[in-house]
């Protein structure tokens, strides 16, 4: 595979990623737990959506046919994007939320970390402006699970059962393919084998203060790196593309 | 009694010298309650405002426009927060505010019982109703209870962009093609009445309107503010190559103002009482924010109380 | 019956480096941590601030209305603290 393919797709599942978790947030709007938190969440959503169209717009130009970053966020089909299905997944209750933006803040804490020191110059401007806000998301999502892992008995209760059913779709963060291989040979991104075990200590030592159990290991979904999505991607599409699709080629 | 007395004289002189009422200043019960009233009143219009716009943010058309709508919808929660704060000044809780919205004593601009169908009415919405609410708002910050004055102003410096950030949607559209420049045009047919009655009944025929004058509560009446929106929203209009659907609109060369046509003030007040499209849905929206949230506030506070106590013994 | 809604808290943001911390208005949190991190939200959007302070409400006092007269206006004719009472010749320069 060539670099410049592998480099596109790799910046496609960052973009993915960042605007689908983004769009995901961004449904609390006016329904959040307290007013201060809809603020709150909406900044986090801001900022992930800020960083999908810096990736898309590199990806475009990586890719070198003219895509723009809406091309990219609204006209592709389900299979051709690339985001981790842990971001698809549906907000749920609060603490559903935040153990999802917890989970997925400590890998994307990690890996931009890491992408900051890109050898690839764009990678590593977009990753060192990112990397603030992630920072900022990670101290949030965590104070949140610890306010909710130690609050009361129910709160206790429910946001087990969120990490608890969440677990599963972790792996999926971690899957190598192709591409991977290429961008961690060229020194672009890291090796996403070195995070994981950073990953899970940084993952056990919150969930411990937290008085939470970590969820036991087994059988992982897969599939995001393919475009091989969850029943959800299609709804969120739906929403998502309804007006590009409904009124090809204008402008708004 | 006749301390009394020398506080309502220092009051009105107050009031009178342009001298800010502050929270903890003697103020007559009736003022307390007016100020009150309408501060609770605006700051549930801008959280109940998000809704309608925020049915649009997961289809907004483009990444530039789902931002810029996230940002603003964003703002209207803070300011619904600065402005439950100032209410908060004269000892009513926002817990107790919100109650009063969910149980229906408290009331909310009428506008966002009426529903964003359309992308154009995220244009319409931020050109006609936040240029309507920035008319009202722009008075408001010389409103002579300093902590509602200080949030008026703060609102305003930043409900510049949301007023331009739905003009520009609608000026695309305009731009665009038949189907588009249809949708701008159907917006402002369904939006443009109801914008003229935000600014409420006539002044004659408005329970608080001289009162709230009166005590500069509020600086101009109904009727003039909603002249000043006329005036100054024909012409835009026009650059868009849109028509107001009033037939009566006419320039009065004479009075230097536009003459319009009737509002249709049976269903003003019809809507008031909770007969409009959409009054159900955003209390219910706001009610289900309430409960669903009442675990995720009581953790919180469990959680702080935890640590304090914890931060204690260590100490000890 | 305890209150179940989060308290009150007043927010001060420095807006640059150097410049005191002014009063930009209040929020309701759980706790410090939270209060700070809500006043980054809600109160520095725009890039109004470099430092944050929080303070419970119920924790601050202020002088009373009824006490203006006796608190402020004694200082109102001590125009001896001013450095306009002093005369100097021009001849000595500015000081």
């Amino acid at each position: 595979m060539e670099q410049k393919e592998a480099l596109f797709n790799y910046l496609l599942r960052l973009g993915d990623n960042a605007a689908i978790l983004g769009h995901k947030l961004s449904e609390w709007c006016g329904h959040g737990p307290e007013l201060e938190e809809d603020i709150a969440v909406i900044n986090t959503a801001l900022d992930l959506l800020g960083h999908a169209r810096s990736l898309y717009m590199y990806a475009g130009e990586v890719e070198g046919k003219g895509r723009t970053e809406d091309d990219l966020a609204f006209l592709r089909i389900e299979r051709e994007y690339r985001n981790a299905l842990i971001c698809e997944l549906p907000n749920g209750h609060y603490g559903d939320t935040i153990a999802r933006q917890f989970l997925f803040d400590q890998f994307n804490y990690l890996l931009f970390s890491e992408l900051v020191n890109s050898k690839d110059e764009t990678v590593a401007a977009i990753a060192a402006k990112a990397i603030k806000e992630i920072r900022y998301h990670l101290r949030r999502s965590m104070e949140w699970t610890l306010r909710l892992g130690d609050g009361t008995e129910e709160s206790h209760k429910k946001i087990q059962e969120s990490f608890n059913d969440l677990w599963s779709y972790t792996g999926d963060l971690f899957v190598e393919d192709e591409s991977d291989a290429v961008i961690v040979a060229a020194g672009i991104g890291p090796d996403l084998n070195t995070i994981l075990p950073i990953w899970r200590e940084n993952v056990k030592a919150v969930l411990a203060e937290a008085t939470l159990e970590m969820p036991e290991d087994g059988w992982m979904h897969s599939g995001s790196k393919s475009g091989r999505h969850t029943e959800h991607m299609g709804h969120i599409l739906s929403e998502l593309q309804y007006m590009q699709r409904a009124y090809p080629g204008c402008e708004w | 009694m006749s301390e009394e007395k020398d506080l309502q004289a220092i009051f009105d002189k107050k009031i009178e010298n342009e001298v800010k009422i502050e929270p903890k200043d003697w103020m007559p019960d009736a003022y307390r309650k007016n100020v009150l009233r309408q501060m609770a009143q605006h700051a549930h219009s801008e959280v109940v405002g998000m809704l309608p716009e925020g049915n649009w943010i997961a289809r907004a058309p483009s990444m530039r426009r789902k931002v810029a709508l996230l940002a603003k919808i964003q703002d209207e929660a803070g300011h619904g927060l600065y402005l439950y704060s100032a209410a908060e000044t004269l000892g009513k809780d926002r817990d107790t505010l919100v109650r009063e919205l969910l149980e229906g004593t408290a009331k909310y601009s009428s506008i966002f019982n009426y529903p964003a169908l359309t992308w154009a009415d995220i244009g319409a919405v931020g050109w006609l109703v936040d240029g309507a609410a920035i008319v009202n708002q722009i008075m408001l910050q010389k409103t002579s209870y300093g902590p509602y004055s200080r949030a008026m102003i703060r609102i305003c410096k930043e409900e510049s962009f949301h007023q331009r950030q739905g003009y520009e949607i609608m000026l695309t559209l305009c731009r665009g093609t038949d189907e588009q420049k249809a949708m701008a045009q159907d917006a402002l047919n369904r939006f443009w009445w109801p914008s003229l009655m935000m600014f409420g009944p006539s002044d004659k025929d408005s329970p608080h309107s001289a009162q709230s004058m009166a005590w500069k509560v509020k600086r101009m009446g109904n009727d003039d503010l909603r002249q000043k929106f006329i005036d100054q929203t024909v012409k835009q209009a026009d650059f868009l190559g849109l028509t107001i659907p009033d037939p009566e609109l006419k320039w009065n060369e004479e009075k230097g103002q536009y003459d319009w046509g009737q509002i249709d003030w049976e269903e003003f007040f019809n809507v008031i009482k909770g007969n409009g499209p959409c009054n159900k849905e955003r209390l219910a929206a706001r009610q289900a924010a309430y409960d669903n949230g009442a675990w995720v506030r009581e953790a919180a506070t469990a959680y702080a109380k935890k640590k304090a106590e914890r931060k204690d013994k260590e100490a000890a | 019956m305890e209150r179940k809604d989060w308290p009150l808290w007043e927010v001060f943001v420095r807006s640059k480096a150097g410049l005191s911390h002014k009063h930009a208005g209040s929020l309701h949190a759980p706790d410090a941590e939270m209060a700070i991190s809500n006043a980054r939200d809600v109160y520095t959007r725009r890039n109004e601030g470099v430092s944050i302070w929080v303070v419970e409400s119920k924790h601050i006092h202020s002088t009373l209305e009824t006490d203006t007269e006796s608190m402020f206006d004694p200082n109102a004719d001590k125009i001896y603290r001013h450095p306009t009472f002093y005369d100097i010749p021009d001849e000595v320069g500015h000081m």
